[in-house]
């Protein structure tokens, strides 16, 4: 198996802190990690840097074994979905608007249609997407990264506006991805029962990584799972 | 009343030129109105007065220097505004007035206003030459050929630009491109209704279409279609009546703003 993503010594150093100090480790091809950690724990920043829009880091970031400093190859592998989808409420674009915005390859057009078949939204394709409820936006945009064929799913988990039931599509939705399409998935996520069902990998950061490793290996250890049942338990509250 | 005015070739050309500037402008003003930029225009605008101050007072054909100008000020402000963090409006508002003080001072130097300076203040469409018509057809050519190429660049990071980064576009690029265009468009359309009036023609037809529009392209033909509208019967209407191109233009797309509101509020213009 290839390494997906390799990430040696990073650190990311802010006037006062350390975001992130020595991070290193290794997703195979085809793996599904799941990163938790409390607020401030450095989650966004190493997104952030992962997907070139924090350069100010020492250490290195391989994508497929290239370095994302000297290679832009990595933006073809990579689909991102952000954790809030930001844009003005009245901007006159459809859902298929949308996720053309992803598509590289202009004519490629069926493979809209596709993807939003696959992912349950085709109905939606010409609704104006302010108008959309927070599950739906979620899959328009994982749909956004899909359309390329990204090899890596990046995902920053919502936390607020997504109802029950879209939850548990989403998830069926990633299981689909990963098991049967081999897509590597990087998901940041406050739920730590989710990540037990999903993940087959964990990442347990707080500026440094404490654990990462089989997600069993995690589940197993109740000390390591209580003590960050408590710290994402207190972000869970802080978002509400 | 008669359709003898379609048969005058001045008419032509303003009627030419005109349907011309109302496409553009309401294509880099939809740009512009989704970035909260709706204001640029205005600034790049009164920067391009400072521009034909200069052209008067140097014996240049004062357009040309319009063009340096507004562009040059407004790739500036851009710079300064992202190296220092000054806010959007607070940058416009600094653009614009630089433009208007350094105006007057070159304009008090030559001895005070001219009427030349009016037909730049409020457009001077029914004047134009053939030459200048020439300009205007190319500039829109060029330019929508542009948009068209960089379609979803464009679009992308206008809609958000730290997705449209990570997917691998060149951002900032991109931004510059489009103040640049904006800057062509602005002193090209200056003919039309003139410096004070530009960013109606940026804004309003876009915040119309906007009510209506599903889909980003049908937005733009639905604000196409409006802008020309307002300018044809601007154009016409100001002949006959013998009253002032510019304002009676801006009107018409008010009026367009305003039916449009008022169709909305009684519940006619459904959502989906």
């Amino acid at each position: 198996m290839l390494n997906a993503v390799e990430i040696s010594h990073l650190t990311v150093k802010y006037p006062d802190v350390k975001a992130l100090d020595d991070v290193s480790f290794v997703v195979k091809e085809g793996d599904f990690l799941g990163i938790i950690g409390p607020n401030g724990a450095g989650k966004s920043t190493l997104f952030d840097s992962m997907l070139g829009l924090n350069t100010t880091y020492t250490g290195t970031i391989k994508f497929f074994e290239q370095d994302i400093k000297k290679s832009k190859k990595y933006h073809n592998e990579i689909g991102y979905v952000p954790q809030k989808p930001e844009f003005e409420k009245n901007f006159p674009a459809t859902v298929s608007d949308v996720v053309r915005m992803g598509l590289r390859n202009e004519s490629d057009e069926n493979k809209i249609d596709e993807i939003l078949q696959q992912l349950w939204i085709h109905e939606l394709r010409n609704r104006r997407i302010g108008e959309l409820s927070g599950g739906q936006l979620q899959r328009v945009f994982i749909a956004k990264a899909l359309v390329n064929n990204p090899k890596i799913l990046i995902l920053d988990e919502p936390v607020t506006g997504v109802d029950q039931q879209s939850i548990e599509l989403f998830f069926s939705i990633l299981r689909e991805l990963n098991s049967k399409q081999g897509i590597t998935i990087i998901w940041s996520s406050h739920d730590l029962d989710a990540v037990n069902k999903l993940a087959n990998h964990v990442a347990c950061l707080n500026r440094t990584l404490f654990f990462h490793g089989e997600s069993e290996k995690f589940f197993s250890n109740d000390e390591l799972v209580k003590q960050y049942s408590e710290a994402s338990m207190q972000e869970h509250m802080h978002h509400h | 009343m008669s359709f003898e005015i379609l048969t005058y070739s001045f008419m032509h050309r303003a009627l030419i030129s005109g349907v011309a500037i109302a496409i553009l402008c309401s294509v880099i003003g939809l740009f512009l109105v989704l970035r909260r930029y709706s204001l640029f225009g205005d600034a790049l605008a009164h920067s391009s007065f400072g521009g034909i101050a200069l052209g008067l007072f140097a014996g240049v054909y004062p357009l040309w220097t319009a063009y340096g100008v507004s562009i040059l000020s407004a790739l500036i402000i851009t710079k300064i505004k992202d190296r220092y963090n000054i806010s959007g409006d607070a940058s416009i508002a600094v653009l614009l007035s630089s433009g208007i003080a350094a105006g007057l001072v070159i304009i008090s130097f030559s001895g005070g206003f001219s009427i030349d300076i009016f037909s730049f203040l409020f457009g001077s469409i029914l004047l134009i030459s053939v030459n200048d018509t020439v300009l205007i057809l190319t500039l829109t050519g060029g330019i929508l050929i542009v948009i068209l190429l960089l379609y979803r660049q464009l679009l992308y990071s206008t809609f958000n630009e730290e997705q449209a980064k990570v997917s691998g576009i060149p951002v900032e690029k991109i931004n510059y491109l489009i103040i640049f265009m904006a800057g062509l468009t602005v002193v090209t359309s200056i003919q039309l209704v003139g410096v004070l009036l530009i960013s109606a023609l940026f804004v309003i037809p876009n915040v119309t279409a906007i009510m209506y529009g599903r889909g980003f392209k049908q937005t733009a033909i639905i604000s196409i279609s409006f802008s020309v509208f307002s300018v044809l019967s601007g154009i016409l209407i100001s002949y006959i009546f013998d009253i002032t191109p510019a304002g009676t233009i801006v009107l018409f797309s008010i009026g367009l703003l305003g039916a449009t509101i008022g169709i909305k509020s009684l519940g006619l213009l459904s959502k989906n």
